[in-house]
């Protein structure tokens, strides 16, 4: 549906239409969405296709939803062994766009989209910001990253395709946020929840009082968050904070978002088909139950993802919503299955910072990743055992052995960390294995 | 001529000093003089003592991560002037001097250095030639144990 001249904001928004599909068409649309995505990956990926053989399964032999367990599962790992484009199943005169985030081991991972693919990003992403209540008036600062960072792009053309005012700000500069925050109008908010409770805190300092701003919504996405931090933000300014989740792997920003009654992210199923299984068996788990989540892209067409494994941990809720919405809910997403991390936005392995490490010395010593928050801001620190192989003499050497590692995981995986030497077995070892990372930020 | 000098890491954190020291102690190991290089996170003990091998083995089961240079130790006048007409020779020649520090003992007007240079060959060499009082092990563990 679309919006009209005389729709009142404030209103149902008709771009929200799919979103209360009855649950049996949405069901046929999602079969038949995912026979086309399967038969389209099977023909054009050979990573899919070779799978599929090897299963000795044919893209006709969906004939149920539940027939998707059947299919191989996706890996991150995928698309970094396919690197660059080996999962692309568009020509790249068909491809309008690529991006690319961090992958495992120092080389990213890149993302195409045709201008379909684009065009029902941006659906999702208008789709998610009327969730959230905004509409054509809304002024919206867009303060994620513009550039490989599928958040800002994202967040962009869903807020003209809503027919909002978008401020492409991008993300830093704290003070120019919170001049344009006062004296642009801004009623809305798209960045990192602890990036905007940065925002809080510094315009507390410049004498803003962000309470009297006609701020009124934050769409906060990009890292994992908490109840508590919420409560925080609300409490602190005049807006209401709602979670956004997606992933470049699926499409970026725009996966699944809350509505206005902030409890659970609706999933945008006639686009992302939900699974969640055991992380270790691999078993798809009923509805309610906690595990790991999977995502299908149902109509992706540059690099359609079968069963693409999140690291994600949460369950999907198929009671009713409130809202009146039909599509189901999942929890916040509050852990993964892996070790890895997000910090400022960007997603760090502990094996990328290993890596730099390696090729600083040659060995690996003990190390730590210790994760705090610091006015709003994510802060990485990395501890580093020293050994006898890299100990010397000299404060200099020493000194640009640390240079030497920071520039490497600055290198490796785009955040500047404090790389700390400390004594031998001052790393605390469980059960002979160090804990890799220490997540000290503060949630609340 | 060259003497071993062990390094010892230490964490910039109250207490770290210790337990290099007390692992020598119960070693029954003296130390004949150190210096203490330090940052705001981290310091390097420095230490000459007699029987290096054993305190090396003291300090690494105390935990500690030990490394081993070659310093020579170089005798000047104690006088206003003494270590300056060393530093001069050095400085002539271009010779790298990454640091120094002394030793609490010394003959009658003499002072004992502790030198460590890039490349302690050449700077013997170098020092001897000028006529500088290079000393070795043998002669210094003889004075300190005076």
């Amino acid at each position: 549906m679309v919006e009209q001249w005389n729709d009142s904001p404030g209103g149902f928004h008709p771009a929200s239409a799919p979103d209360y599909l009855p649950v049996a068409q949405l069901r046929d649309l999602q079969l038949r969405r995912l026979q086309g995505i399967v038969g389209r990956a099977y023909e054009n990926v050979p990573l899919f296709r070779e799978r599929m053989n090897a299963r000795g399964l044919a893209p006709g032999a969906l004939r149920s939803l539940e027939d998707l367990r059947k299919l191989p599962f996706t890996v991150k790992a995928d698309l970094r062994d396919t690197y660059p484009f080996g999962l692309f199943a568009s020509p790249m005169q068909e491809v309008v766009r690529l991006h690319a985030s961090s992958g495992t081991t120092g080389k990213p991972i890149v993302v195409a989209y045709t201008q379909e693919d684009i065009d029902v990003w941006t659906s999702v992403m208008v789709r998610s910001f009327a969730a959230c209540g905004l509409h054509k008036g809304d002024i919206i600062q867009n303060a994620y990253g513009y550039g490989l960072f599928t958040g800002g792009l994202g967040a962009h053309y869903g807020g003209e395709g809503l027919g909002a005012t978008v401020i492409p700000i991008s993300g830093g500069n704290t003070d120019r946020q919170i001049m344009v925050l006062k004296d642009f109008g801004v009623t809305a908010i798209c960045c990192t929840p602890s990036y905007f409770l940065h925002l809080m805190e510094r315009a507390g300092e410049l004498g803003v009082d962000i309470k009297k701003l006609p701020l009124r919504a934050g769409v906060f996405g990009a890292e994992p968050w908490t109840q508590q931090m919420r409560r925080r933000i609300e409490a602190g300014s005049s807006l209401k904070a709602y979670d956004i989740y997606g992933l470049s792997e699926i499409i970026g920003p725009g996966v699944a978002v809350e509505c206005r009654h902030q409890d659970g992210l609706h999933i945008f199923e006639d686009h992302f088909y939900p699974e969640i299984i055991d992380p270790q068996s691999g078993e798809v788990l009923p509805d309610g139950a906690e595990g790991e989540l999977v995502l299908t892209t149902l109509s992706k067409k540059a690099m359609p993802m079968i069963r693409y494994r999140t690291r994600d941990i949460t369950s999907l809720a198929a009671e009713p919503c409130p809202c009146g919405r039909t599509i189901r809910r999942i929890r916040r997403i509050g852990r993964r299955s892996d070790d890895m991390f997000i910090i400022r936005g960007v997603n760090v392995f502990p094996s990328q910072v290993e890596a730099a490490m390696l090729a600083v010395e040659g060995t690996l010593p003990h190390y730590q990743i210790v994760l705090t928050r610091q006015k709003g801001l994510d802060q990485m620190e990395v501890q580093v055992e020293v050994t006898a192989e890299f100990f010397t003499d000299k404060i200099r050497s020493l000194e640009a052995l640390q240079a030497r590692i920071v520039h490497a995981i600055e290198n490796t995986v785009g955040i500047r960390a404090d790389v700390r030497l400390v004594e031998p077995h001052t790393i605390e070892r469980s059960q002979g294995k160090a804990k890799r990372v220490l997540d000290q930020r503060n949630m609340a | 001529m060259k003497i071993k000098q062990l390094s010892v890491f230490l964490e910039n954190k109250p207490g770290r000093l210790s337990v290099p020291c007390k692992a020598l102690a119960k070693a029954g190991i003296n130390i004949l003089t150190l210096s203490l290089a330090d940052t705001r996170q981290f310091g390097i003990l420095r230490l000459v003592l007699r029987d290096w091998q054993e305190a090396k083995k003291a300090l690494e089961a105390a935990g500690c991560v030990v490394n081993v240079t070659e310093v020579i130790a170089i005798e000047v006048e104690d006088r206003p002037g003494g270590l300056e007409r060393v530093l001069e020779i050095v400085e002539q020649a271009g010779v790298n001097l990454e640091y120094m520090y002394a030793f609490t003992f010394g003959a009658k007007d003499k002072a004992i250095l502790v030198f460590r240079f890039e490349d302690p060959d050449a700077a013997i060499k170098l020092l001897q030639a000028k006529g500088v009082n290079v000393i070795g092990g043998v002669d210094l563990f003889g004075r300190a144990s005076k």
